[in-house]
């Protein structure tokens, strides 16, 4: 017998339950296609600009820098003041999402675009989240063609937009969005929440930024 | 690990923790850091007590259809490309993730940190086997380098101050300046940001666990705080999962709702930094991630414990609150209790693991206060639980002869009310005498275990039932 009947069987046995027994069948396929949702905290729950604001405090409460922009065009021009005030380099490396390729980079005639994953030498990242939690200032990024995933870990400044459209009360509106972009019960292959900077407490229990992922995340909430 | 169990030697192991001044300096920082931002997390959220009652539901819904979600999470894997192992045990597990190391040329090999690799011994078996894992959670590296073992299940390295790490930094990176500056923790962090960063570039293989297996999507999640989970997993071309069974969960919606369980519990963060969903190999354009997907299930023991009076020990999230909480975790730290898994979670699933035999002392570090069960997300009833296994215990005979005469002596009395008022009485009388004006005794017979270390308050008045007795009248 193969160790998954064997297992299986064992559960089956255990639990005095069959395989094939209709009404488990039926519990779990409803389920599975259902996708009941439980308890959903009422903190989110606001009318878009509260919802905006409660997701800017929260991303500042774990040590996201985050700032507000008026449109999609000022995206650069913030990217740029970040490294200047940062006294980085000017360059950063994004994927080719059309969301930030389409953007007026050449009025940043200083700042140098590459584009594709990341090998570990950028200092900095620039991703589009698809979607922002309020309930706890969490960015959500998916991979794709156009958004490697490499770029969300290995830069030591990671910068995200965030489209103000898309930031949800909870995660329960997260999944519905990603089940109606790519079909229910499928995935991309990475789906990273990102809530502040990487950080690590394992030395004496000391509270450090920066362990093995980006030491500092900004947001640019657009509109 | 599993052979370097030393469970039964807890006693001792305990009465050595208490004479280590360094160990008991480093746990004491766990009332100021974990349980106070455990209770600020759960105070915050008006829905935490309902969450609890929904996570309980949710795991008792999934146990009671595992064997359906386990297949339903199987198909949905080779849906996405991927490959499901079944492991029966933990040779079984290791000879698995071996042989997918070996098919796929591995030499370098980086980890995420995982309870479930330490249950299995996976380092040493792939060590044995010519290859060199390297673990790469910041606490697990300083053990690793130590030759040590997790002292908690999400701070392996809290018995560890940070001269000792400065010390193994120096005498394992020999590479760098002899003369740097190691004072700080900042600079261990970054030290081992910079030596791991190059493991992590290098590595062939990338292993990590789960703490939730998606049924609806046949993703496997990770939570982590420093990012390492995600670079051991993106970067190698072979991404292994190793979960154990009872890690599925139904839905999207059900990872949510045991999510904001997990982090408030666990350290009183409200969110994780990384909750990772990672679903199949890279896809057809995807400019990185691994390029082959490999999810190891693990039984190792579990299966026998549904329908158990154990079966609830299978909801736990390992969030470490029941072990944050633990008065006797407290005072003696992960390693005296011999197993993979400390505190009263740990007491409680070692016995089902590796057998009572070999850990029946387990169930006994424990004083019963119910913190554990009441901190709990899932509403694990862990003082109940280890009441069982002090019973199976006694019914294999595995008690101490003297404990056992004891609570033979007892029943013999408790049996016989009469008899047992008039002893009773007896014995108070007796002490209070013994005891004389000060009203302490420093030694009494056969309770030596209690008078070395402390008086014993002689009993002022009567006995409880005369007392009460007395004032029922009234």
């Amino acid at each position: 017998m193969s160790s998954r009947d064997a297992i299986l069987g064992r559960i089956r046995r255990s639990l005095g339950a069959s395989g094939s027994d209709a009404p488990r069948l039926a519990a779990v396929r409803h389920r599975l296609a259902e996708t009941p949702v439980n308890v959903v905290p009422a903190r989110g729950q606001l009318p878009s600009a509260e919802r905006i604001d409660l997701f800017v405090r929260k991303a500042g409460e774990v040590f996201a820098t985050v700032v507000r922009l008026g449109g999609r065009d000022d995206i650069p021009a913030a990217v740029a003041a970040y490294l200047r005030d940062r006294n980085l380099p000017q360059a950063i490396r994004r994927g080719d999402d059309r969301r930030l390729a389409d953007l007026p980079w050449e009025r940043e005639a200083q700042l140098a675009v590459t584009t594709g994953p990341s090998d570990g030498s950028d200092l900095v990242g620039l991703s589009h989240a698809d979607a922002g939690v309020a309930e706890t200032g969490t960015v959500v990024l998916t991979s794709g063609p156009d958004n490697p995933t490499t770029i969300n870990f290995l830069p030591d400044h990671h910068i995200v937009v965030v489209d103000a459209s898309t930031v949800a009360g909870d995660y329960e509106t997260v999944w519905a969005d990603l089940r109606r972009r790519f079909g229910a019960g499928v995935m991309p292959r990475t789906v990273n929440l990102v809530t502040g900077p990487s950080r690590s407490a394992d030395i004496e229990e000391t509270l450090l930024l920066g362990a093995h992922g980006p030491r500092s995340l900004h947001i640019l909430v657009v509109g | 690990m599993s052979g370097g169990l030393t469970s039964l030697s807890f006693p001792k192991n305990a009465h050595a923790a208490l004479a280590n001044p360094p160990l008991l300096k480093a746990i004491a920082h766990i009332e100021e850091t974990l349980v106070s931002g455990r209770r600020r997390a759960a105070e915050a959220l008006p829905e935490f007590e309902a969450l609890r009652d929904a996570g309980r539901d949710i795991k008792a819904h999934t146990l009671a259809h595992l064997d359906l979600y386990l297949e339903a999470f199987e198909r949905k894997v080779v849906e996405a490309g991927g490959f499901v192992h079944w492991a029966a045990d933990a040779a079984d597990a290791n000879r698995i993730i071996l042989d997918i190391c070996q098919k796929a040329g591995a030499r370098r090999v980086t980890k995420g940190k995982s309870m479930i690799t330490e249950e299995v011994g996976l380092n040493a078996y792939l060590q044995a086997n010519g290859i060199a894992p390297v673990e790469t959670d910041l606490g697990e590296y300083i053990i690793q380098l130590r030759g040590e073992t997790p002292s908690h299940i999400i701070a392996p390295a809290v018995h560890v101050n940070k001269e000792q790490v400065a010390a193994d930094f120096r005498r394992v990176h020999t590479d760098l300046d002899p003369k740097r500056n190691l004072d700080e923790p900042t600079s261990l962090l970054a030290e081992a940001r910079g030596v791991l960063r190059e493991r992590f570039l290098s590595a062939d293989v990338g292993i990590t666990g789960a703490n939730f297996l998606v049924a609806e999507t046949g993703s496997t999640v990770i939570v982590t705080n420093e990012g390492n989970g995600d670079l051991t997993q993106i970067l190698p071309k072979t991404h292994i999962v190793l979960a154990s069974i009872e890690k599925v969960v139904p839905t999207l919606e059900d990872v949510a709702t045991i999510m904001r369980l997990l982090a408030r519990s666990a350290t009183g963060q409200e969110m994780s930094v990384y909750t990772t969903f990672s679903t199949g190999p890279r896809r057809a354009g995807d400019p990185d991630g691994p390029e082959a997907f490999h999810v190891v299930l693990l039984d190792n023991g579990r299966s026998a414990m549904l329908g158990s009076e154990f079966e609830d020990m299978l909801r736990c999230i390992r969030c470490g609150a029941c072990i944050n909480h633990c008065p006797v975790y407290r005072s003696v730290g992960g390693h005296a209790y011999g197993s993979v898994y400390p505190g009263p979670m740990g007491s409680v699933l070692t016995p089902s693991l590796q057998g009572l035999e070999k850990s029946a002392h387990l169930a006994n570090a424990s004083t019963l206060c119910g913190r554990c069960e009441s901190v709990c997300p899932m509403r694990i009833p862990l003082p109940k639980m280890l009441r069982h296994w002090r019973e199976k215990e006694f019914e294999r005979h595995l008690t101490p002869k003297k404990a056992r005469f004891g609570l033979a002596a007892w029943r013999f009395l408790a049996a016989r009310p009469r008899l047992y008022g008039l002893a009773t009485r007896l014995g108070a009388w007796g002490l209070a005498r013994l005891a004389g004006r000060d009203g302490a005794l420093r030694q009494v017979p056969l309770a030596g275990g209690w008078t070395r270390w402390r008086d014993l308050p002689a009993p002022e008045g009567g006995t409880f039932r005369t007392e009460w007795a007395k004032r029922g009248r009234k």
